[in-house]
């Protein structure tokens, strides 16, 4: 899967269930401060993450996880990693 | 606390049901005997016993609610915020005044099915419990209507739920009662709600409890008739807000009746046939907690689901309390349906809505009674009545009793 696949699985999920808008998914977006993603809304990320992409995420690997593009990078480093 | 008590009066309504989505629409169907009644042919392929059930849509809540909220909601939530957005606006109750007073809500709810299947089957296939996502768990308690109503109206007041079978709507109006009317509390949001999906009634319909008359839906539901034989299920939402005469008069809202009256009691015998010294208790409790005689009674809605007995017992607790003075009595149900954990608190809005426009809505189907339930006083057809105060039962599995008398505020 090409990084841009993984950029637009992630950001159509975030404006359909999140009703955020395309604008504010640029990749230095902070998930917390600037998306108001909270504890709860990670548990339905890694649910979609496990649909769409096939893996469980790691409680320890998302701590680095802070921006959108973060996660974006996250998931194809771990699937290019994980053939 | 003093030791005087406070008048209780109800000032808000909000109904989501099978013969309604808002009370003019409820009022309109009440008045012309129309049934909410349907076949559902998949739960035939369930291997159903019974496919008949009340009607009722999903409300569409994107837009209205924030993402957060909406996972967090099952089916009976959702009905629950739509009466209650509409019994809110009806009492005059804004974002504004929920903030700077501290309003309770006490809803009947007794499950919750949905969430807990759809959990489990997604852990049984995955073996991982993170992926039934953030909202399983509060999706799936009972508690889950009142959780979801105080986070969302932001209600600071009192904050649970109250199961007691088809009783819990009655019963969550009547703690709401003694709660304002011993002065803990000046507001309360008081209801009840009840999924309407084929797997919270399955093992329902395995004791053979519901009606079979497939060919005909909306006639299936016939309470006190003597060719009865089971109930329908079916469900919704109902809000009803107490609050406090002093309370309602010093903010200018609008005051719809008083709630006069409640009375309680368990049977004590069987957990599914109905009894009828229990019903006796709850009812004379509730006329005596009025201050009312039987004889004040102009309309009883009664509980009577269309079941063989349960019907019958009623009729002999009516019947025994009330003797000679033969009140007109029907039941919704006969149009509804049995809407259970919701049945107590509609009720009361059906009933409200009937004293509030002079009539007493039929008892549908009700064409022949049997030896029992012929000594009731029963209306059959849409009839011109000018109610003051009405009496109405609810009673559950397990031998709960509820029963609630309300007045006409001139």
């Amino acid at each position: 899967m090409t990084k841009e696949e993984i950029v637009k699985i992630i950001n159509d999920f975030l404006v359909d269930e999140f009703e955020m808008n395309e604008s504010q998914l640029v990749p230095e977006a902070l998930l917390k401060e600037d998306l108001s993603i909270e504890s709860l809304d990670f548990v339905d990320i890694a649910v979609v993450i496990e649909k769409k992409f096939g893996f469980k995420v790691k409680g320890e690997d998302m701590m680095n996880v802070r921006t959108l593009g973060d996660l974006h990078d996250y998931i194809y480093n771990y699937l290019n990693t994980n053939k | 606390m003093s030791n005087s008590t406070n008048r209780v009066v109800i000032t808000g309504l909000g109904i989501y049901s099978t013969i309604g989505k808002n009370l003019s629409d409820v009022k309109d169907s009440l008045f012309n005997g129309k049934s909410g009644i349907v076949l559902d042919a998949e739960r035939k392929l369930w291997g159903f016993q019974s496919g008949l059930t009340g009607k009722i849509d999903r409300p569409q809540l994107k837009g209205l609610l924030d993402r957060r909220a909406r996972v967090s909601m099952p089916e009976q939530a959702e009905y629950a915020y739509m009466a209650t957005v509409q019994a809110l606006q009806h009492a005059k109750m804004d974002p504004e005044f929920l903030d700077k007073n501290e309003v309770g809500v006490i809803y009947g709810n007794d499950s919750s099915t949905v969430p807990v299947i759809n959990s489990i089957d997604i852990i049984r296939e995955k073996k991982d419990t993170l992926l039934v996502g953030s909202g399983a768990v509060f999706q799936a308690m009972n508690s889950s209507v009142t959780m979801n109503l105080s986070v969302i109206f932001k209600l600071k007041g009192v904050n649970f739920t109250l199961s007691g079978a088809c009783a819990s709507g009655s019963h969550s109006i009547g703690m709401g009662y003694f709660l304002i009317k011993h002065g803990y509390q000046k507001s309360i949001v008081c209801g009840g709600a009840q999924e309407v999906n084929l797997f919270c009634v399955g093992s329902f319909d395995g004791l053979g409890a519901f009606a079979k008359r497939e060919n005909e839906p909306t006639k299936a539901s016939r309470p006190f008739d003597k060719t009865r034989d089971g109930l329908v299920p079916s469900g919704g939402a109902a809000t009803v807000i107490l609050e406090s005469y002093e309370s309602a008069v010093k903010r200018g809202a609008p005051i719809l009746a008083e709630l006069i009256g409640y009375g309680f009691s368990s049977d004590g015998k069987h957990i599914s046939v109905p009894d009828v010294d229990g019903p006796v208790r709850a009812i004379r409790m509730s006329l005596d907690v009025a201050g009312v005689s039987p004889e004040n009674i102009d309309y009883i809605n009664a509980h009577a689901t269309s079941t063989p007995l349960g019907d019958q017992n009623e009729a002999k607790a009516i019947d025994q309390v009330f003797g000679n003075y033969r009140p007109l009595v029907s039941s919704t149900k006969s149009m509804t349906g049995h809407e259970m954990w919701m049945a107590g608190a509609s009720e009361i809005i059906y009933s409200i809505i009937m004293m509030q426009n002079s009539f007493v809505a039929p008892n549908i189907n009700f064409t022949e009674p049997d030896e029992v339930t012929e000594k009731l006083n029963i209306a059959s057809k849409t009839t011109s009545k000018n109610i003051d105060i009405f009496l109405s039962n609810s009673f559950g599995f397990g031998g709960t009793n509820s029963s609630l008398i309300v007045k006409k505020i001139k």
